[in-house]
């Protein structure tokens, strides 16, 4: 990206001299009725399901498949759901709070069966398809060739009429490379994530008890552990692990005081919903700070049902 | 480019794993320095010389790559992370 913020400053609009024509091919490797019913869940992102509210509101018909104690939509469900003025079926790939990866293929396949539209963010799984729109740091799939797809904004016509807006050429071209070099080193960087996901989880269930793991344990990307404490209360044990970056729910929720959505639609408790603790895991995690996460002495006083609230903590 | 001998491999082995020290941020000179040690593990038997001329010649674009990035790191160094204490 470097070269484009620093010396190469080209508008990739300019057609007339080699700064433009160098940022528009920097750009290129990431090239890129009446139905009113769409189909979603309701463990979907935070924006998808505003979008569908705002869509309700313009007289479409939302369906929010519910989802089981996994996490995992029933297929069954959805296919029962498909209706003959249904115009699109959109399910993230992986949950951004429990790590629950829904079975996107068998979606796609069923949606294709029945000639339905389906669109999927990964944000964590790259997945090539015929069609690719990106959308920053989402990736959104339209699994069918010849979409139409209607601009939502007016403007200078870029994006072939689809996004109005200069296309910021640092970005983009950061985007690409990231693409690529995550095609390079999936499997390196699952294996790593999946040993320390592995470590992190048997270390506290193996000494905290009264420990449940949300979503299903099979079908989840690794690097995202929800896990709910019992008898204990969340946002306390977040502010007593101080040290380590963790969440209970995801960022965008993180401004509600409400228990996450997610996992009322998983069938948690409330009070479990409460006292539950998001560990992220990721290429750059070391070993070295998930047994410190895993050791920190806070879970042996969890385990004595101390009150972590009546700590008096000292500045070091 | 001609080279990648065994000489040549094992001083990119060398310059890596030293570049790779100089990361001000922890969680990046952490990463880069296994990267690096699993990368030369895993193409340690590489018998295709095509093969064997490709990943040496990814092993220098890295090393520059990695220089690049430890300036850059410099540029506004983070602080220490508690686990570094």
């Amino acid at each position: 990206m470097l070269p484009y913020l620093t010396h190469q400053y080209g508008n990739p609009h300019s057609r007339t001299h080699a700064y433009g024509w160098d940022s528009e091919k920097a750009m290129e490797k990431l090239d890129r009725s009446k139905k009113r019913h769409v189909i979603t869940t309701q463990t979907e992102h935070k924006c998808v399901l505003d979008s569908c509210r705002a869509l309700e509101n313009e007289g479409w018909d939302i369906t929010y498949l519910p989802v089981q104690s996994t996490g995992l939509i029933s297929l069954e469900e959805l296919e029962a759901a498909i209706r003959p003025d249904t115009a699109l079926v959109s399910v993230m790939m992986v949950n951004n709070e429990i790590g629950v990866v829904q079975p996107v293929k068998e979606i796609g396949a069923l949606c294709r069966s029945r000639k339905r539209y389906f669109s999927t963010q990964m944000l964590l799984k790259l997945w090539w398809s015929q069609d690719l729109w990106a959308q920053g740091h989402w990736l959104s799939i339209c699994a069918r060739a010849r979409v139409r797809v209607e601009a939502l904004m007016s403007g200078g016509g870029q994006e072939r009429g689809m996004r109005s807006g200069t296309v910021p050429t640092p970005l983009v071209v950061g985007l690409g490379e990231a693409c690529e070099i995550a095609k390079k080193e999936m499997e390196y960087d699952s294996q790593h994530i999946r040993k320390l996901s592995d470590i992190l989880v048997h270390s506290i269930t193996s000494r905290v008890p009264n420990v449940i793991r949300n979503g299903d344990t099979e079908h989840t990307y690794p690097g995202c552990v929800n896990l709910s404490f019992a008898f204990v209360e969340g946002e306390s044990l977040l502010m007593a692990l101080k040290d380590v970056a963790l969440s209970s729910g995801s960022a965008c929720t993180s401004a509600s005081l409400e228990p996450s959505y997610v996992l009322r639609a998983i069938g948690t408790e409330e009070d479990l919903a409460h006292s539950s603790i998001r560990f992220g895991i990721g290429r750059f995690t070391t070993e070295k700070e998930v047994q410190y996460t895993a050791d920190n002495p806070l879970w042996e006083m969890v385990q004595e049902g101390i009150d972590l609230k009546s700590i008096q903590w000292s500045q070091h | 480019m001609a080279g990648g001998g065994r000489r040549e491999i094992l001083s990119l082995y060398k310059s890596l794993l030293r570049e790779s020290m100089k990361f001000p941020a922890y969680n990046y000179r952490e990463y880069a320095l296994r990267r690096v040690r699993d990368g030369f593990k895993a193409g340690k038997n590489i018998t295709n010389e095509a093969e064997k001329q490709r990943e040496v010649q990814a092993a220098r674009e890295s090393l520059d790559m990695i220089r690049r990035q430890v300036v850059i790191g410099h540029l506004y160094s983070p602080p220490n992370l508690v686990i570094e204490k």
